[in-house]
């Protein structure tokens, strides 16, 4: 099938191939740009493994078309690790709460939890769970997932709170 | 998990979309949200040879609100719909089987319209639809529509839509104040084992007007009008309440499926009328 | 003088040795996306590989016709087993002494069999591939059903067993027989049956489940022509025991053959075995020169590889009036798909299924295992069962509840009249198993203390009364487990796969700046062995933690052990790596005797250093011998410093704890909800409490989700209900409840460091506790079992069998 021109913004930068448009966007992201941090879990939109942030939303990249995306602009976990290798405030609570084992579910566990916690700052654990219910982990039981999410929130409203 | 290979288009209007399908007849699909259509595509179970993705179409967006009816563009998204303050104040029924839809990422690129025009019985937002008496405006080859949504569908994945007709926007009526979207699932992110959707109106302590649709019971949404009926002109007490579940449960023809056999899909679609009810009832007051 | 030397404790603290709390040295990467899993490769000139296969259970393949599909531009070759039978490749020996189909020759046994291997461009190009293959089956009757495997009549199966009346492990009795395992004594089970004041007879169920890792298995395969070197990379939980196996199959010899296990997303159990895609990936590399990757879709772990359980179990125990018991016997059934894969040790068909007369002193038992074919998927042992364990453990925690019923005694108390008293360890049990060590009185009695088990049978038999008043539609249930496992095989005496003993091995290099690195043959796959090995090091050589890389995986580099399954890491590398410290701290002794002028017998260890007895300011650090190690000329002792220990461990470990869970049955819609579970483990010393927790936390919420609602159930076309996430039920965090956990500390007496070993235990004890708590739900209804998984339907029907839903 012919190939496409996309381009679209990845982790703040202009990014341009050809592809053909039923690519996913899961496999545009890990074999064209070779960013591998977002996994693949399952067949059919279920594990969330793949979420990365499209347009300001968090979207499982397993089901959306690499044309769908042309244009558009695309943040991946390698993207929210800070500048000059600092580790973001999720990054650092999962590792000090534990909430991770294998680290397959990881990268798509905190972008999600980045736009949670964007469009809800303090949330409760009740929340936080429904906020990640479309992403599943095997390792760890979600319980020290949820502590990390809320850690993060907790220094992120203080990192603020101190900025402002 | 690999879909079949396809020409893309992304059209800037609706008329450009309405021609794209016209030109390429059956190969043609449209493409909203893409989270039934995609996933089809990738277990190969559809094989268009035409997208039509409908996201660049402006028009196609937003909600308003036009003397005292809802409107929403087919391809506002369900996270766009449960964020709406206009919604949750007027019509919460809408917001309440929204969020139940699926998971947080599936809702923030899932559409309304999608949820409503491709006739999965498996939807939820169609039997929200039917209790409040919405209307589908279609737009195709021959110019555009109003189908009221409890004609809208006939069976399985068959609608009313004609060939190369696109779901424009969804109208809705103003809602009694009494409602409420019960759904049993396995889990999150989980299709119906039945849900009851239940929109009524109280007054002087009698039920003045009611509606009852379920989900995933039947080959469509199913209006269970009998059990509307049971409520109306009662105060909505037990007697009622039994009289409505019984009803509702004698329209389902439910699929046995990993969510349990056509015996108990039904004593539970008979469940979520009972609670639906009760939560609406609450509401009314 | 130099500084003042800080406190044994403080300096302890410092190392992050046994105990500590230590945060994952894995996380770095996880949590930036840095992970390194077989699907993250990229070779130059990689080609992708993907089966056609079968969409029939059980059918004859009339021709196979791959002319469309070698038409596609971008394919490379399409592989039948017409094409690996010249290799002797076409069948592959299994781990349970069968042999498997890597591709299917003249029938299809299972759906999702593999018939044909593409190998193409990209995984697209390659998937359009597997649409143009034309198979043409002629469809064959179908059994599904394991009780009915064994009927005059059934449909045959293995054709290619054909008159073999000899199986791997003893006499076949029927074409779709695979072998009768027996042990304890037949003779006296039956007379203390029949002698019997009460006995309680139950079938007891375990469904087909399966381990379903968010990571799909997978392999990239590169063969060097150049050099004559094959190197794979792949999802393996036990990496030199593929190269060996790879080595015996393909006649590439061992030294010629690489396997690494890079990253991998989750394991439990479903990666121990070797998978037609590995074979297939290596043969087609071998034919194109170049690096061939296979990984699988989720639809394809979840139809083709190793499942669990699938045991089927009459059981029969005997007790006095007041509760003692005094037999039990058991007769499984046991439905391994169409090829017997179980990832057992060589001796044990059926695991350690033996382990099933649980944490009760049970004087006399026997047990009974027939195994057979089936047209399913073709494995039986994983998901964190021990070899077996969490059927036996399931079995005996329901006949156990079961007895309770009909005694009308409370389970938790009739638990305690039979637990092994502490004071029997070591305690060899009716069926043979030497029980290292156990206190199971005090954890049961703190399980019980801690949820206030007295008031939550009160508030029981209060909500029961109101239920048959028609004041609540809810019915509360209480299930109690006190489990015994046995994990960290094992002895080479009588644990070995496919011949190769289940030792497990530690090798340590101190470098001069006093830093480390240690290999070990086990392989992580979550489990934080990075993290945690590095602790015991720290501990036994006194270098911090942080100072200590640990390294798995690669065989060209690690020293030979059998991998990780079955919570064998702690018991056999752990003690591995404790007994090379060890080695290192004994030529260490000598090296700090030798600068400090005294004999070596004159030197005490304290944490991190040696010092002169008598005289403690007269010491050398770790850090300091290791620097001398490589700079000092001793007389009878060679430079530099480490040391390697292959442990052949002389017994299991035997890990225990009690749960207790609560729930809330909603009678009208079938939904069952957790309100608390509360989890004591007690798996010996305690390397990384945070660890620890995790594991449970994981393992608990495995056993919500077989106990509530995971099965692989196949119709009577053998045609799988649950072969994606839409219906294999996976639970979410909503769904998962808040664990408690609790603990209490019973060291193992053989294990140099006291540890037993601990992910296995919560999907093992975890299950029974949910499952006892649905059947105690109904029980005073009449309720003797219902099977599981309890999901909503299921309940709704046993409410609606009680006579409760109208």
């Amino acid at each position: 099938m012919a190939k496409m021109h996309v381009a679209m913004t990845v982790n703040g930068k202009q990014v341009e191939a050809l592809a053909e448009p039923r690519m996913l966007l899961i496999h545009f992201l890990r074999e064209e740009l070779g960013l591998t941090g977002a996994h693949i879990g399952c067949d059919t939109s279920h594990c969330g493994a793949c979420t990365v942030d499209l347009g300001g939303r968090s979207v499982k990249s397993c089901t959306v078309f690499v044309a769908q995306a042309d244009g558009g602009e695309v943040t991946t976990i390698e993207g929210i690790t800070g500048k000059g290798a600092a580790l973001h405030p999720l990054q650092e609570a999962f590792r000090t709460h534990h909430g991770l084992q294998c680290g397959f579910c990881t990268p798509g566990m905190i972008t999600r939890a980045m736009r949670l916690l964007a469009e809800n700052p303090d949330p409760t654990d009740e929340e936080i769970r429904a906020g990640i219910s479309g992403n599943l982990c095997r390792c760890t039981g979600y319980q020290n997932i949820v502590k990390a999410i809320r850690a993060a929130a907790t220094t992120m409203a203080g990192a603020k709170e101190a900025a402002e | 998990m690999i879909p079949g290979a396809f020409e893309y288009h992304r059209p800037t209007s609706l008329d450009e979309a309405i021609a794209l399908m016209a030109i390429n007849g059956d190969a043609a699909r449209v493409l909203a949200g893409g989270h039934t259509l995609i996933p089809m595509m990738k277990l190969r179970l559809a094989m268009p040879e035409h997208i039509i993705d409908l996201q660049a179409i402006e028009d196609l967006r937003g909600i308003g609100e036009d003397g005292g009816d809802l409107v929403i563009g087919a391809m506002t998204t369900q996270q766009d719909v449960i964020g709406s303050g206009p919604v949750a104040r007027s019509w919460p029924l809408i917001i309440e089987a929204a969020t139940q839809i699926a998971d947080p990422q599936v809702r923030a690129r899932g559409t309304i319209g999608g949820n409503l025009a491709n006739g999965d019985p498996a939807n939820d937002l169609p039997a929200v639809m039917l209790a409040l008496d919405a209307e589908y405006r279609v737009r195709g080859p021959n110019g555009e529509r109003a189908i009221a949504a409890r004609d809208f569908y006939r069976s399985a994945f068959v609608t009313a839509l004609e060939d190369g007709e696109i779901l424009a926007s969804i109208r809705v009526p103003p809602s009694p104040a009494g409602t409420s979207y019960t759904k049993q699932k396995r889990k999150v992110g989980d299709y119906a084992t039945a849900a009851a959707a239940v929109a009524l109106a109280m007054d002087g302590g009698r039920c003045t007007k009611a509606a009852i649709a379920l989900t995933n019971v039947g080959d469509t949404p199913l209006l269970a009008a009998e059990a509307a009926a049971a409520l109306v002109g009662t105060p909505v007490d037990e007697a009622a309440t039994r009289a409505a579940a019984e009803a509702a449960m004698r329209i389902t023809q439910p699929v046995a499926d990993g969510r349990g056999p056509a015996d108990f899909r039904t004593h539970v679609a008979g469940v979520m009328t009972r609670r639906a009810i009760a939560a609406a009832r609450a509401r009314a007051a | 003088m130099n500084d003042e030397v800080a406190s044994a404790e403080e300096r302890a603290d410092k190392l992050q040795g046994l105990g500590s709390a230590r945060k994952r040295v894995e996380d770095a990467r996880f949590t930036q996306g840095k992970g390194d899993y077989v699907d993250d490769m990229k070779l130059k000139g990689m080609l992708h590989g993907d089966f056609v296969r079968s969409s029939h259970a059980h059918a004859r393949i009339r021709g196979i016709d791959k002319d469309a599909a070698l038409a596609l531009p971008g394919v490379h070759a399409v592989l039948t087993a017409a094409d690996l039978k010249p290799l002797n490749l076409h069948y592959m020996p299994t781990l349970a002494g069968d042999v498997q189909a890597v591709l299917a020759e003249e029938k299809v046994l299972f759906q999702g069999q593999e018939v044909a291997f593409i190998v193409a461009d990209d995984r697209y190009v390659a998937a359009d591939a597997v649409e143009l293959v034309e198979v043409d089956y002629e469809p064959l009757p179908v059994m599904v059903d394991p009780l009915k495997a064994m009927d005059e009549g059934a449909p045959v199966l293995r054709e290619d067993l054909a008159g073999k009346t000899e199986g791997a492990h003893g006499a076949r009795r029927h074409h779709n027989h695979i072998f009768t395992w027996e042990v304890g004594d037949a003779e006296g089970t039956r007379a203390a049956l029949d002698g019997a004041e009460v006995v309680a007879r139950e079938f007891i169920s375990y469904q087909r489940v399966h381990p379903c890792p968010l990571e799909t298995c997978g392999c990239v395969a590169s063969m060097d022509k150049v050099n004559g070197r094959l190197t794979v990379w792949g999802t393996f939980q036990a990496p030199h025991a593929v190269r060996t196996v790879a080595s015996l199959i393909s006649g590439i010899p061992e030294h010629k053959i690489r396997i690494v296990s890079p990253d991998i997303g989750g394991g439990f159990g479903n990666k121990v075995g070797v998978y037609p895609g590995y074979i297939c990936a290596i043969v087609a590399s071998i034919v194109t020169g170049v690096p061939i990757k296979w990984v699988e879709d989720r639809i394809e772990n979840l139809t083709a590889t190793a499942f669990a359980r699938d045991y089927h179990m009459t059981g029969e125990i005997a007790a006095t009036r007041d509760g003692r018991i005094t037999a039990l016997r058991a007769h499984v059934i046991a439905d391994h798909g169409a090829f017997d894969a179980c990832a057992d040790p060589t001796k044990f068909p059926a695991g350690f299924f033996s382990i099933c007369t649980g944490s009760y002193d049970v004087p006399v038992a026997h047990v009974t295992v027939d195994g057979v074919y089936s047209n399913k998927a073709p494995g039986g042992v994983a998901y964190r069962c021990s070899f077996r364990v969490t059927e036996a453990s399931y079995f005996i925690e329901r006949m156990v509840d079961v007895l309770a019923r009909k005694l009308d005694i409370d389970p938790a108390e009739l638990r305690l009249k039979n637990l092994i008293a502490r004071d029997k360890f070591p305690y060899t049990s009716a069926l043979g198993w030497e029980y290292d060590s156990g206190d199971y009185e005090t954890a049961m009695r703190k399980a019980l203390d801690a949820v206030d088990y007295k008031a939550l049978r009160a508030e029981q038999a209060n909500s029961r009364a109101a239920f048959a008043r028609g004041e609540t539609r809810v019915l509360m249930g209480i299930g109690v487990s006190l489990f015994t496992e046995i994990v960290g095989a094992g002895p080479i005496k009588n644990c070995d796969i496919l011949g190769l003993g289940m030792f497990d091995s530690c090798e340590i290099r101190i470098h001069p700046t006093g830093s480390a690195i240690a290999r070990l043959g086990t392989i992580s796959q979550g489990q934080g062995h990075a993290t945690t090995f590095a602790q015991i090091l720290a501990c036994e050589i006194g270098i911090p933690a942080d100072n200590i890389t640990i390294e798995e995986g690669d065989t060209d580099t690690a020293p030979y052990g059998l991998g990780t399954y079955g919570s064998r890491s702690t018991p056999v590398a752990g003690a591995a790596t404790a007994m090379a410290g060890r080695k290192i701290r004994a030529k260490a002794q000598m090296i700090a005797g030798y600068l400090l002028e005294v004999h070596e017998g004159d030197l005490e260890w304290d944490v991190d250093r040696f010092r002169v007895k008598g005289a403690p300011e007269r010491a050398k650090t770790m850090a300091e011998i290791a620097f001398a190690a490589y700079n000092q000329a001793i007389p009878g002792i060679e430079p530099g410093l480490e040391a390697v220990s292959y442990y052949d461990p002389p017994n299991m470990t035997y890990p225990f704890g009690a749960y207790v869970c609560v729930v809330d049955i909603d009678i009208d819609t079938g939904v069952t909800s957790t309100r608390r579970f509360y989890a004591l483990d007690d798996c010996g010393t305690r390397i990384n409490p945070m660890i620890i927790e995790g594991q449970v936390h994981g393992g608990l919420t495995e056993a919500l989700a077989i106990a509530m609602g995971q099965e692989l159930a196949y119709d009577e076309t053998g045609n799988l209900g649950q072969s994606t996430l839409l219906d294999y039920f996976l639970p979410t965090a909503v769904e998962t409840p808040v664990w408690e956990t609790d603990h209490t500390v019973t060291p193992s007496p053989h294990h140099p460091i006291g540890a037993k070993g601990v992910g296995e235990s919560p999907n093992v004890g975890g299950v029974s506790a949910f499952s006892n708590a649905v059947n105690d739900a109904f029980a005073h209804l009449g309720l003797t079992h219902t099977q599981m998984p309890h999901d909503h339907w299921r309940v709704w029907k046993t409410a609606e069998r009680l006579g409760l839903t109208g």
